[in-house]
């Protein structure tokens, strides 16, 4: 009788084309702005994935990556004396203003990595050397930064030139990188370098990067480091994930993300379940006329969740599908953000497994209380 | 005329034996009764008709016979087997392979084509499709619809879709069909077709027919009537006497 749902169900053309269409719409909603909340919040912790440092040491009032307190360059000593520390090195983050050559601005997140080791250097260099970062004046810029500058009239390349905060920098390799959440070009340069170009303050130093000695883990070594007065030390994905914990509990994101995702649920809910109830109203007489012809519950049980379940996992797979194709367009121009763990397909499909039930349920709930005499009426 | 309790006192195989059945339905606080201690019987071989007026109690009657209704008092007898000592999943599965219907509306499924509505009974009894369809489509040849076995109900006209009614209801060879008001929904040519075909078709040494009808045209086709009035059977003879009565 299987068969027989499934072609009651396919040749009911216009009730099919609407099941389809609206668990496809809700699927392509809940799973494209699902991705696009975990793309945002990959995006919030850029920084952390960009240097990639095992063990990051902040003032102790820090609670995320973007947050920076500047600390006294003493500290840097004060880490390298904690037992087990391999190796530290400060590390520079700040957002400075980059004047171009047409007298334009641009907010750049300036990057001043450690002189001698170049630690937390971009992961990919698509043109010239890391270590010209060693010339005068020399700046890595990454992709978003060439995007940028393009938009404005100016082709960035190897010996651009162009000035932050009044001092000149000179493009001596680009390089790509993890967008950043506000979305401002990655420039590196040394950390030497970093403090000329920022604004001067009492304290400059943004953080402590180190690696543990062998035998001793990140989250062993950072626990010892946070012992320190002043400092915290953070191993690399609890950064990563307090920094996205902060956005979620700190910002109007989730809510704003999460209402999307509830309407998803909504409209799959209102038109799969209305329409599904149609579709079972309408076979009434006809399902009556099985169950008085030796069709037990059992039977029109299965063939009704069969219906329900074909069009959700439709449905399911052309949203997906459409949110993958999505992905795939946005991730090559890196805007809106975008990613889809595997959680995501699999949060939708929960959401869609819920709604098939529903639909089949109070379809099944007009089966149940049919009397198969109602057909003699 | 007979009484009712002598119409089971039949010459042939008893198909069919209702004793002294009540069937009331809620109504507020007093019940309505539908069958009013009816005792009524077919014999296999038979067309037995059950007439009267609406709301007489004849579809409830037909209803309790093939299981699908359940009854306050009384017993009934199919080929045998007492439907009241039988649960339901047992009453489900005895009609399925027992019992053949055709319905007043024909009930036949729009979305599925004309073999696929035949073969239903068939897959319902765990034949595969495609033996299921081929048996249809043999019955479906046997009724004249052997060339439109794709199209769909829609595509024919009332006389045909009784016809494949009739072939759905005859494909798994039950030893009861039950017919309701099979004419109400065709002309007067056309219903005196379809009561022709059943009873060439339907009409065997070992099946038991049963039609409910108030229409007075196609009485000639049976061979036992029974006619009831307010819940009761109140006259149940040969057909030939029915009309001298």
């Amino acid at each position: 009788m299987l068969r027989i749902a499934l072609l009651m169900l396919f040749r009911d053309r216009a009730k099919y084309m609407m099941l389809i269409v609206g668990l496809t719409f809700c699927s392509l909603l809940m799973t494209q702005q699902a991705s696009v909340f975990c793309g945002l919040m990959l995006w919030t912790s850029a920084t952390v994935r960009n240097i990639g440092a095992k063990v990051w040491v902040f003032d102790a009032k820090v609670e995320q990556v973007n947050e920076v307190i500047p600390l006294r360059e003493i500290e840097v000593t004060r880490v390298r004396g904690v037992p087990g520390v391999q190796w530290a090195v400060p590390l520079y983050v700040g957002i400075e203003q980059a004047r171009l050559s047409d007298g334009s601005f641009q907010n750049v997140q300036l990057v001043g990595l450690d002189t001698a080791t170049f630690v937390g250097r971009p992961m990919e260099i698509t043109r010239g050397r890391i270590e010209d970062l060693r010339l005068p004046d020399a700046v890595i810029i990454d992709q978003v930064g060439i995007a940028k500058f393009r938009k404005k009239g100016i082709t960035i390349d190897i010996g651009t030139t162009f000035e932050i905060n009044d001092k000149t920098a000179r493009v001596v390799a680009l390089c790509h990188a993890n967008r950043s959440f506000l979305g401002q070009p990655y420039v590196y340069t040394t950390y030497d370098r970093a403090l000329q170009f920022a604004k001067p303050q009492r304290k400059m130093m943004s953080c402590v990067l180190a690696e543990p000695k062998p035998g001793v883990t990140a989250s062993e070594l950072a626990e010892r480091i946070s012992r320190l007065p002043g400092l915290r030390a953070y191993e690399r994905d609890d950064l990563f994930w307090d920094t996205i914990w902060w956005y979620i509990k700190n910002t109007g994101i989730p809510i704003s993300f999460g209402t999307v995702v509830l309407m998803g649920v909504i409209v799959g809910i209102a038109i799969a379940g209305q329409t599904f109830y149609l579709f079972i109203l309408d076979n009434l007489r006809y399902l009556a006329a099985l169950k008085a012809m030796g069709a037990r519950m059992p039977i029109l049980a299965a063939m009704v969740f069969l219906q329900s379940f074909s069009v959700g996992f439709i449905g399911f797979g052309l949203g997906v599908g459409l949110t993958s194709i999505f992905g795939y367009k946005v991730l090559k121009i890196e805007q809106p953000p975008f990613f889809m763990p595997w959680q995501v397909p699999v949060f939708v499909a929960g959401i869609i497994i819920l709604i098939c039930c529903f639909s089949a349920a109070i379809g099944l709930r007009q089966i149940a209380k049919l009397e198969p005499a109602v057909v003699f009426k | 005329m007979n009484s009712p309790d002598a119409s089971i006192a039949v010459s042939g195989p008893a198909a069919v034996a209702v004793r002294n059945v009540t069937k009331t339905f809620p109504n507020g606080d007093t019940p309505t009764y539908a069958l009013r201690d009816v005792t009524f019987g077919a014999r296999c071989g038979e067309l037995t008709m059950i007439v009267g007026p609406s709301g007489c109690g004849k579809t409830t009657l037909l209803s309790v016979i093939c299981g699908t209704l359940a009854i306050d008092s009384g017993s009934i007898e199919v080929f045998g087997k007492t439907l009241g000592s039988m649960s339901n999943a047992e009453v489900t599965g005895f009609r399925s392979r027992n019992v053949g219907f055709i319905f007043q509306q024909f009930n036949l499924i729009p979305t599925l084509t004309v073999v696929e509505n035949v073969s239903i009974p068939l897959i319902l009894q765990g034949w595969n499709y495609r033996k299921a369809e081929e048996k249809a489509a043999s019955i479906l040849e046997d009724v004249g619809l052997g060339s439109r076995l794709r199209s769909f109900p829609k595509q024919f006209s009332g006389g045909q879709q009784q016809r494949v009614a009739i072939s759905r209801a005859l494909v798994h060879d039950p030893k009861l069909i039950i017919c309701d008001e099979p004419t109400a929904s065709l002309d007067a040519k056309t219903g005196h077709h379809a009561l022709e075909l059943l009873k060439k078709s339907a009409c065997a040494p070992d099946r038991c027919v049963i039609v409910v009808t108030h229409d007075s045209r196609i009485f000639s086709f049976a061979d036992w009537i029974a006619e009831m009035e307010d819940g009761r059977v109140v006259k149940s003879c040969p057909a030939a006497e029915y009309h001298h009565a």
